[in-house]
């Protein structure tokens, strides 16, 4: 154990030649993935299209277009080159950032490859992606809010589904979408209030805890669903958010489309990004509440209330998570069907891991997976043989490779998980 | 990554039992007074308040309030007593029919009257099963949240064992397909448990993702390599009869061998957790892994065996499921055993016969909420929040201590003490 701790904090300043080597292999492994799997398959001479506008910009924005086999052999080079340069003196703290873009190589070669002789919409694309990733994200800052306090929160999808629940139901009978957000917000608060009292005060195991939240609220949304939800429409008739682009900047071209002509919860979700990003890290209450997260002793022997402030990150995080509940019923679809969320608040804890705990990389993450999310909706209709299910599992594996530590190990809040004893 | 500062509770259960005592009597010692009344007065309040669940829920209660108090009052009994009465009757079956079948001599009559509580056993089977997995992975100090993937496995396994081998007798046959369900099952828990020993992944992160991996594979196999060429359905082609656990009665009754499958595997659980050094090994480890390293025991290698054999349970769980009941793998042919099994493990107190009590709760709560859906209305996922309200008091006895005023014991009972995610 006391290695591994050394480990970890040896990481953030240099990177070990073996892990040098191994991510130069990777890199490398890549290029040579790139080549052979899409460089190999593509006919020369034929022609990607992407699409680089949706609605009216259509007209002025021209599409871009690529030859398809020079396209993915420049990647292809272009990725062992920055293997060859890991391999020989490395990147060093700027590792991480070669990947992105190595991994980032790969997926432009793929997506060229797979619409080579076709067209395919980036804008639209990134657009879906950007929603997808939406409740992965508010669901993973959810997590960040109290694992970083030092409470593991696995419910996080059940107070989702609860939220999604309860704001279809209000906002159909008010007849007000907002009340609607505010009765998800609320939802999330009370489960995560039980989840704190458990965790906290009654010291139950957190992951209990957790399942409990997660059983009861699959139970009781299915169990409203079945007996009222089912039988009387008017109660499950919210309507949902309208996207409205924002005034000068929507209409920049390709990232207009992309970021500024959305619904409510993609930019709230970019509000309480920075937010978060913020408080944790350049405020007295962030500090506060991450000391907490990593070492309730010390944190109370400096007067800060352990108990407090786990209460108030976990509450937070239920608000959080029920607001992001809300987006499946009042920001997409506009109605509740039993277990909805689908495991998406699962895949906001694997973003919380994947993005190392910081709101930022949880939202990288949460792209990543929406990015997958969305593509292999698309696949199918370029017509390419790979089964959707499989781009669905990338979240996953991606997830437990992360934490099995094969790109380098993510640092979780010391104290998490662990119930605090005041002596 | 720090040390667990915090005391460590130890549950009086981890007493060592000494030589010649019988399964009954160590089982017997382990309940000291609160132990035992805790859970009955959970599974108590857990249906108390299914049934204010059920009371606000219901129309005609509001409208009798509407009317008078009186007739509030009678409609909320109204609501209840419909409601668990057709809980139970359909759960058990109903004695004055039972009686009038028997005196009778329609042979499919008494079969249609005892089948409620044979059925109450056939959905209990998997609950066994899978409480077994949970429960040997707590008594190793591993939670292994991912039974509902594995069992999804082990189904695959079996399911294609099943249907693709034909010609064999059913004395081959069937093993076969037994053990590739477990090897499935094995296979799934194998690789979070490995990872666990050997990188520190934490096994609750890997088995959670892990399950969404197996769903996403079902599917995948179900709608292309192992689909049923002739069905618009993601189904699996049925298995060969020579696959099929024995049944022992004609139609409607459902009930098979896997019952006694099941308890056979409770028994064997239990001799491996107590009688054997291998047992022991495991159960030092998760009482206390640092003191088992100390020891000289293998962490590695326990951790990794016994993720490994607890998914081996689990794949039996979907496997008997396959062999025993549906004779083919459909795409929802689980009802969550995988998440309900974690709460019936620590109902039973991680110990298999109490497992196996707590499994036949849960098997009969459920096989009888489909009778109270049908007659009263009341949708089935009523039970899912009884089990979480039974889940909730058993974790926190000291709620269920407060509500009925009971003295907090000498030693206080742990539940599961958790690691923090970072734990090795």
């Amino acid at each position: 154990m006391a290695t591994a701790t050394a480990n970890m904090i040896s990481e953030q300043t240099y990177v070990s030649p073996t892990r040098q080597r191994v991510i130069g292999l990777v890199f490398l492994g890549f290029a040579a993935a790139i080549w052979v799997l899409f460089g190999r398959e593509t006919e020369p001479g034929l022609i990607t299209t992407f699409g680089l506008a949706v609605g009216a910009q259509a007209a002025s924005v021209d599409p871009l277009t690529l030859p398809s086999l020079a396209t993915i052999n420049i990647l292809a080079l272009a990725s062992a080159f920055v293997g060859a340069g890991q391999l020989a003196r490395g990147f060093g703290r700027r590792t991480n950032w070669m990947l992105a873009l190595v991994t980032g190589f790969f997926i432009f070669s793929f997506l060229t490859w797979a619409a080579a002789d076709k067209s395919l919409n980036l804008v639209g694309l990134l657009n879906t992606s950007l929603s997808r990733a939406v409740p992965i994200t508010l669901g993973a800052m959810s997590g960040i809010l109290c694992e970083r306090a030092g409470v593991v929160n696995i419910a996080i999808e059940g107070m989702m589904l609860f939220g999604a629940m309860s704001g279809t139901l209000v906002a159909s009978v008010t007849d007000s979408l907002w009340l609607g957000v505010l009765a998800a917000v609320l939802t999330g608060l009370l489960l995560a209030w039980v989840h704190a009292v458990f965790s906290i005060k009654y010291m139950v195991d957190q992951i209990v805890s957790g399942t409990v939240i997660n059983i009861f609220s699959v139970g009781m949304t299915s169990y409203i669903s079945a007996k009222f939800l089912q039988r009387y429409q008017e109660l499950n008739s919210p309507g949902t958010f309208r996207a409205f682009p924002i005034p000068v900047l929507g209409d920049i071209p390709i990232v207009g489309p992309i970021l500024f002509n959305n619904n409510m919860f993609v930019y709230a979700m970019f509000f309480f990004l920075f937010l978060l990003h913020f408080a944790l890290y350049y405020t007295r209450w962030g500090l506060r509440l991450r000391s907490v997260g990593e070492h309730p002793r010390a944190a109370d022997t400096l007067g800060i209330n352990v108990f407090r402030t786990r209460y108030m990150a976990v509450m937070l995080g239920g608000m959080m998570a029920g607001f992001g509940g809300a987006f499946f019923s009042l920001g997409s679809v506009g109605r509740f069907d039993e277990v909805m969320t689908a495991g998406r608040g699962f895949i906001g804890l694997a973003a919380m891991i994947f993005g190392n705990w910081n709101p930022f990389g949880a939202f990288g993450a949460g792209l990543l997976f929406g990015f997958a999310d969305s593509l292999q909706s698309r696949l199918a209709i370029l017509g390419i043989p790979i089964p959707s299910q499989f781009l669905l599992m990338v979240p996953y594996i991606a997830t437990m490779v992360v934490l099995a530590g094969v790109v380098g190990r993510g640092e979780m809040p010391a104290a998490d998980g662990q119930p605090y004893v005041k002596e | 990554m720090a040390e667990p500062k915090q005391p460590v509770t130890k549950t009086p259960s981890e007493k060592e039992p000494e030589n010649g005592k019988g399964f009954m009597r160590v089982f017997l010692e382990e309940l000291t007074s609160q132990s035992i009344l805790i859970p009955i007065l959970a599974i108590f309040t857990g249906l108390v308040l299914g049934a204010i669940i059920i009371v606000l829920t219901t129309e005609d209660v509001y409208a009798g309030f509407d009317d008078s108090f009186g007739a509030g009052l009678a409609a909320s009994w109204n609501a209840i007593s419909t409601a668990y009465n057709a809980l139970f009757t359909s759960a058990l079956g109903s004695p004055s029919r039972m009686i009038a079948a028997v005196q009778g001599d329609d042979a499919l009559e008494i079969r249609r009257a005892f089948n409620p509580i044979l059925e109450s056993l056939v959905a209990s089977t998997p609950y066994i099963f899978a409480g077994l997995a949970v429960a040997l992975g707590f008594r190793s100090g591993l939670f292994n949240i991912g039974v509902e993937g594995q069992l999804f496995i082990g189904a695959i396994f079996s399911a294609y064992a099943g249907y693709a081998l034909v010609g064999l007798p059913t004395i081959i046959h069937l093993p076969l397909a037994l053990l590739a369900g477990m090897l499935g099952g094995a296979l799934w828990g194998f690789i979070p448990g490995w990872l666990k020993a050997k990188t520190g992944g934490h096994e609750v992160i890997n088995t959670i993702m892990m399950n969404y991996i197996a769903f996403r594979l079902s599917e995948w196999l179900l709608m292309g390599p192992m689909k049923r060429p002739d069905s618009f359905n993601p189904v699996s082609p049925a298995i060969a009869d020579t696959a099929k656990l024995p049944s022992f009665f004609e139609t409607p009754i459902r009930f098979h061998a896997g019952f006694f499958l099941a308890l056979l595997v409770a028994w064997l659980v239990y001799w491996f957790l107590f009688k054997t050094k291998w047992g022991f090994e495991f159960r030092t480890v998760g009482a206390n892994r640092h003191a088992a390293r100390y020891a000289g025991m293998n962490i590695t290698v326990v951790t990794v065996a016994a993720m490994a054999l607890s998914g081996a349970l689990a794949g039996l769980a979907g496997t008997n499921e396959v062999l025993g009941v549906n004779y083919n793998l459909a795409l929802a042919f689980s009802a969550g055993y995988g998440f309900d099994a974690i709460a019936l493990a620590l109902l039973g107190k991680s110990h298999p016969l109490g497992v196996v009590l707590a499994a036949l709760l849960f098997g009969t709560l459920r096989s009888g909420a489909l009778g109270m859906q049908l007659t009263a209305g009341i949708p089935v996922d009523i039970i899912s929040v009884l089990q979480a309200f039974i889940l909730a008091f058993i974790a926190a006895p000291a709620i269920i201590r407060t509500l009925y005023r009971l003295r907090q014991p000498a030693v206080e009972e742990g539940g599961v003490v958790l690691s923090g995610w970072g734990e090795g």
